[in-house]
């Protein structure tokens, strides 16, 4: 066994402030400490995760409670389209829809962002010019990621210039299955850097592909020891996406993360998030992993499409009492 | 003891087998393996989402069974598995619905004993009084089977107009519709008035007749085998007014026939409706359901799109073909 032993993750009683550097700095100063860093942390108790998750998923949330996490979800959301039939026009209108998700009723609350492609920040912009929407850009040859590293931040710098608030960006799977975590760590401090101070990075580790929680857990911590602002379940384009379990993992991650640094890091699961109920079953999740301090647009989003709409359905029926219907809403 | 085998013999096929097999088991009784009635939506069996149930009995107040007490959500559930299939089925050949339509009427005469002993039970009629409902029923299926294909030339077709447009209409489904089945007719008057409304491809939530709702859960297990895509017909039984009050105001229903709904029920229901405004067919009282029924239900849930082809201009015959 190595003399130095891994350090623990978990939340030591008086946590040392003044980020990453200080309290962790060490883990990250080479291949070897990283690695044994991450194959430190202490294994998940898969089964014990998923009951967790399933039974916090049981909460019933009626009336008020609902009419708020409805609000606080819709404005979590980051409206995305992300297809290769993506058209300026078809941008244009997400960014209305996400500046006024409900032109029938102004109480409504604004989405947090819209989610395009690097090519179509420019619309999106525009479309949200003059509201609170942010745009966040995906990069680094999303979704895939197998692409050469200049080609990765050229593809970043390019959302930066055209004004993208937030960059999300994929880890490379490969290298990270590979256990080249050293490789994924100095993508992500350089795609970081790319980022400057004006844009926010988040990090997709498409946990659907790194197949063990054990991995999800370590891929967050990488993902946070490089820098990252937010991170982020999936991208959406594979079979297994943002699970309630995951979610949870990750959300843990960032707790505890938070207890060892001081630095607070964002949670955005992304994909397979279509009813208002699942939506709730989240915020239940981050209510009670992370408390109130993540129950905010700037530390919790929802990577979605189709789940608005039906969060404003469910918004529609507790204002009017009558259930609503698909026609009361666009079409995306 | 008695009063229980009693009971199984009222719950039909299945009670009587279970008395057949005592009698030669000289006091070994079998146990009684009672059917539990659940609803049809989405082409599965739950049961109410609320977990409630309620005692059904027979005209003479002797209990049948229990059936699933329907909730708002179950009418909620019902509405989104109808508009899922809704596209589907409207969008079948008429010939093909038909054929569908046709499968039920052949499932439903290979179980016809199940049914008129249920009839029978539900409306106080003698076996073959009930019989003879079941097979009006049947009968029913097959004639709106032969329908499916022809009500579009009988209410549509092309059109004479002043221009040189080529002028057709032609009969569309009004889409989701909630039906009340009638409360005295469980079986042949819920076929009545379901019948027409899938025969021309809407998709259907009916709520079965609240004092007698056996017949049409069970109706549910024939419409499960016989190729109706799961969603066009779903099945709730419960309080008629708790459950048709959520539909009627319902903004993805798109009409609503009240033919189980009292004057006041009816009233109350037209009111919310008029909201989104779904199309409505009051309450009409039938003497007879056994009578042919013309082709006034299956028109009552149809809108008619009408197309103008430009044909160019007229000739010096003065036609352009």
């Amino acid at each position: 066994m190595s003399s130095t032993a891994p350090t623990s993750p978990q939340p030591s009683p008086a946590p040392e402030r003044g980020g990453v550097p200080t309290a962790l700095s060490d883990v990250t100063a080479s291949d070897s400490a990283l690695r044994r860093f991450l194959h430190g942390l202490p294994g998940v108790d898969a089964v014990g995760l998923e009951a967790r998750a399933a039974s916090l998923g049981t909460r019933s949330i009626k009336t008020t409670a609902k009419a708020y996490a409805i609000d606080l979800a819709i404005s979590m959301v980051d409206l995305t389209t992300l297809e290769g039939a993506d058209t300026p026009g078809k941008v244009r209108a997400l960014g209305a829809k996400a500046v006024r998700p409900d032109p029938s009723d102004r109480t409504a609350p604004a989405t947090a962002a819209v989610c395009v492609y690097p090519d179509m920040v420019a619309a999106a912009k525009e479309a949200v010019a003059g509201s609170t929407v942010k745009v966040a850009s995906v990069a680094t040859a999303f979704p895939a990621g197998r692409a050469p590293l200049p080609v990765k931040l050229a593809d970043v710098r390019e959302a930066v210039a055209a004004g993208a608030d937030e960059i999300d960006m994929v880890i490379d799977r490969g290298a990270f299955l590979a256990g080249n975590y050293r490789k994924v760590f100095d993508e992500i401090t350089a795609v970081k850097e790319a980022c400057g101070a004006s844009a926010r990075l988040k990090v997709i580790f498409e946990t659907g592909e790194l197949s063990t929680y054990d991995n999800i857990r370590r891929a967050s911590w990488l993902g946070m020891l490089a820098g990252a602002d937010f991170i982020k379940t999936s991208t959406g384009k594979v079979a297994v996406n943002a699970t309630p379990a995951n979610t949870l993992l990750m959300l843990e991650a960032v707790r505890d993360f938070r207890a060892q640094t001081g630095v607070q890091v964002g949670v955005k699961p992304a994909g397979g998030i279509r009813t208002t109920k699942d939506a709730v079953k989240f915020l239940v999740l981050v209510n009670e992993t992370v408390g109130e301090d993540w129950l905010d647009n700037h530390w919790f989003r929802f990577g979605a499409s189709s789940l608005l709409n039906d969060l404003l359905m469910q918004r529609q029926k507790l204002a009017t009492g009558r259930y609503s219907g698909p026609d009361y809403v666009t079409v995306d | 003891m008695s009063e229980k085998t009693d009971k199984n013999a009222k719950t039909g096929a299945a009670g009587k087998a279970a008395d057949a097999g005592t009698a030669d088991g000289a006091g070994q009784r079998r146990l009684s393996v009672l059917k539990t009635y659940k609803l049809y939506v989405g082409g599965k069996f739950p049961r109410s989402e609320s977990g409630r149930v309620y005692e059904v009995t027979d005209s003479k107040g002797h209990w049948l069974a229990n059936a699933p007490l329907s909730s708002r959500k179950d009418a909620r559930d019902a509405v989104v598995a109808a508009r899922k299939a809704f596209g589907g089925w409207a969008g079948a050949t008429a010939y093909n619905r038909g054929q569908v339509l046709y499968r039920v009427a052949e499932m439903l005469e290979g179980r016809r004993e199940q049914f008129a002993a249920e009839v029978a039970d539900a409306e106080g009629l003698s076996r073959q009084e009930a019989a003879a409902q079941v097979d009006a029923a049947v009968d029913r299926w097959v004639w709106y089977a032969g329908w499916t294909d022809k009500i579009a030339q009988i209410v549509g077709g092309g059109n004479p107009v002043a221009g040189p447009f080529f002028n057709l209409s032609s009969p569309e489904p009004t889409g989701v519709v909630a039906v009340l089945a009638p409360r005295e007719s469980s079986f042949l008057g819920l076929v009545s008035v379901l019948a027409p409304v899938i025969a021309t491809g809407n998709t259907a939530v009916v709520i079965a007749s609240e004092k007698a709702p056996l017949p049409a859960l069970s109706l549910g297990e024939v419409l499960a085998t016989s190729d109706v895509p799961g969603g066009v017909v779903n099945v709730l039984s419960g309080r008629t007014a708790e459950i048709a009050a959520p539909l009627a105001a319902h903004q993805d229903v798109n009409a609503i026939d009240l033919a189980g709904a009292d004057e006041a029920l009816a009233k109350e229901l037209e009111i919310a409706a008029a909201d989104n405004l779904k199309r409505v067919l009051r309450p009409q009282p039938v003497d007879d359901w056994a009578a042919t029924p013309g082709t006034d239900r299956m028109t009552a849930f149809l809108e008619t799109k009408t197309v103008w082809h430009p044909t160019g201009s007229l000739g010096a015959s003065g036609s352009a073909y």
